[in-house]
């Protein structure tokens, strides 16, 4: 079973198009970047893909079921956190969110919630900070318990919106290594405006601006990127691990 | 001290101030942290249409403000989800149109202007036995339910999205929380009077913010602060002889202006303390 598959799906806000006949099946344990210029769509089709949106045309079909019904299987890091920064709450609540929708409806959370959630926080190495507040975080710190929070879901597949984009290149580094080995038990997309940095943890690359295309890793060269930002984009030397 | 043992109307008031203040600094925490006051406000001033017909019809004007302060709040959360009118202007709309209906029941009312000004700024002074249960009962309801479900309020209002996406039925916990808001504002208007809810529902939560971060110890301290200040202006209303709810909040205003200069001059304080600490270690 294909861990995502979509299907000639078109998208538009309004009369805005905004996807457009886009195809694209992700098997399982892939690592898939996605890029493509602002307002190119890539926010909308992960909306997409975790039912936030509803197709204007096509089929989006997640672990063989509707968006709405697969939800709960995923993880999702977001790109603008929708949240106010200054709202009291500590990483540890903030991850155990993850928890929700999981067992009981009323009263609090089980310890079995809270094993997981420590284990997460260990995992992306914000243990130290459980009782810390949100405001209190740097922007790696805060992408690391979005992080958390997203893995708490204990999700079969793992989707980040730029999640780099706040961050400085060192943290950049250490949170690819972390998904690259998260990749090893999840399917896992990430969206980035970054493709060379990307192409060095990614399997496949696919290309969007309204319409999608996709490239294997190896196959990356500048003529694909400036075809893609219609030579804004400089090159910059790959990174290879 | 001997005027609290002595008048019973004297306990009743105060009994009343305490038990809204349970109800105020739960939900008035809410409040304050998600921002919306604005629409407390607006639920608060539409409860005089319900009042007002209560006393049109010659119901209790407690019933009266509970249906219309659920009635507003479930027309404010529906029309907004449903047809993602603009919220403020929504607010504005039943905020006016609550009190143009009350006022238009009250005029048919004989003997009305002494009551519209109690509705408008409270007369706690006059709060019944059985009133005094019907707050007593509105906060059991109102902590019960945050109790229960403070894991999805909390969700909710921090990130309506992810919320969703864990499956929380997002649109049923946003109602149900303005309906919890709702019954708060029924309780306060018992004390200040529906002008003067929005000041006792965020003042003390606004002052235990500049100290406090997490919400459940925001929650019991904005309580606490809220029984001092209802506390405090019930029996110096009763000594200088002016209406309680107007002192009530003068003093939890005076408060809170004190508090937010006091915490910015202390966190500024705190801040210099640990630069000393890191670039002189050893002196204080």
């Amino acid at each position: 079973m294909k861990a995502i598959k979509i299907h000639d799906l078109s998208f538009a806000y309004g009369e805005i198009p905004v996807l457009d006949h886009i195809s694209l099946e992700v098997p399982e344990r892939e690592f898939l970047g996605i890029v493509g210029p602002n307002a190119g769509g890539k926010s909308t089709l992960l909306k997409l893909i975790l039912g936030l949106l509803t197709p204007t045309r096509g089929s989006v079909t997640v672990l063989g079921l509707p968006p709405e019904k697969a939800r709960t299987r995923l993880g999702y890091v977001p790109q603008y956190p929708a949240f106010a920064r200054d709202f009291p709450v500590t990483v540890e609540q903030v991850v155990l969110m993850g928890r929700l929708g999981k067992g009981r409806m009323m009263g609090g959370y089980s310890s079995a919630d809270r094993d997981i959630a420590r284990r997460v926080m260990a995992e992306t190495e914000i243990a130290n900070l459980a009782r810390r507040r949100i405001d209190q975080l740097s922007g790696g710190q805060l992408q690391r318990a979005l992080v958390a929070r997203a893995l708490a879901c204990e999700p079969e597949i793992l989707i980040l919106d730029e999640p780099t984009a706040n961050i400085d290149m060192r943290v950049e580094n250490e949170l690819f290594d972390l998904l690259k080995q998260l990749n090893e038990r999840m399917t896992i997309l990430v969206v980035s405006h970054d493709i060379a940095f990307i192409s060095g943890y990614v399997h496949r690359v696919a290309c969007l601006n309204r319409t999608l295309i996709c490239h294997r890793t190896e196959d990356i060269d500048g003529q694909i990127i400036q075809q893609l930002y219609d030579n804004e984009v400089r090159m910059v030397a790959h990174h290879h691990h | 001290m001997h005027a609290i043992l002595e008048y019973g109307f004297l306990q009743s008031a105060l009994l009343a101030g305490l038990l809204a203040s349970i109800g105020c600094g739960v939900m008035g925490t809410y409040v304050v942290v998600k921002r919306i006051g604005y629409m407390a406000g607006g639920i608060s001033h539409s409860v005089l249409g319900g009042m007002g017909a209560a006393l049109f019809f010659g119901f209790a004007p407690m019933k009266g403000a509970l249906v219309a302060a659920i009635t507003a709040a479930l027309l404010i959360g529906w029309i907004k989800l449903r047809w993602r009118a603009q919220e403020d202007t929504l607010i504005g709309a039943m905020w006016a149109m609550g009190m143009s209906i009350g006022i238009l029941f009250i005029s048919r009312t004989p003997g009305y202007a002494t009551d519209l000004v109690s509705y408008l700024f409270g007369n706690i002074l006059l709060v019944s036995r059985e009133q005094i249960g019907h707050m007593a009962a509105l906060d059991l309801l109102v902590t019960g339910m945050v109790l229960a479900f403070y894991r999805q309020f909390l969700a909710v209002s921090f990130d309506e999205e992810f919320a969703r996406l864990r499956g929380v039925p997002v649109n049923f916990f946003y109602l149900l929380f303005l309906c919890l808001v709702a019954l708060t504002v029924v309780l306060l208007v018992q004390v200040v009077g529906l002008v003067l809810v929005i000041a006792l529902l965020t003042l003390p939560a606004a002052i235990a913010g500049h100290y406090i971060h997490t919400m459940g110890r925001m929650m019991i301290a904005a309580s606490l602060l809220g029984m001092v200040f209802t506390t405090a202006g019930i029996m110096l209303s009763y000594y200088l002889d002016v209406p309680a709810g107007a002192v009530i909040i003068l003093i939890a205003g005076g408060s809170y202006l004190a508090s937010a200069v006091f915490s910015q001059w202390w966190q500024q304080g705190k801040a210099r303390r640990s630069l000393a600490r890191m670039f002189h270690p050893g002196t204080r």
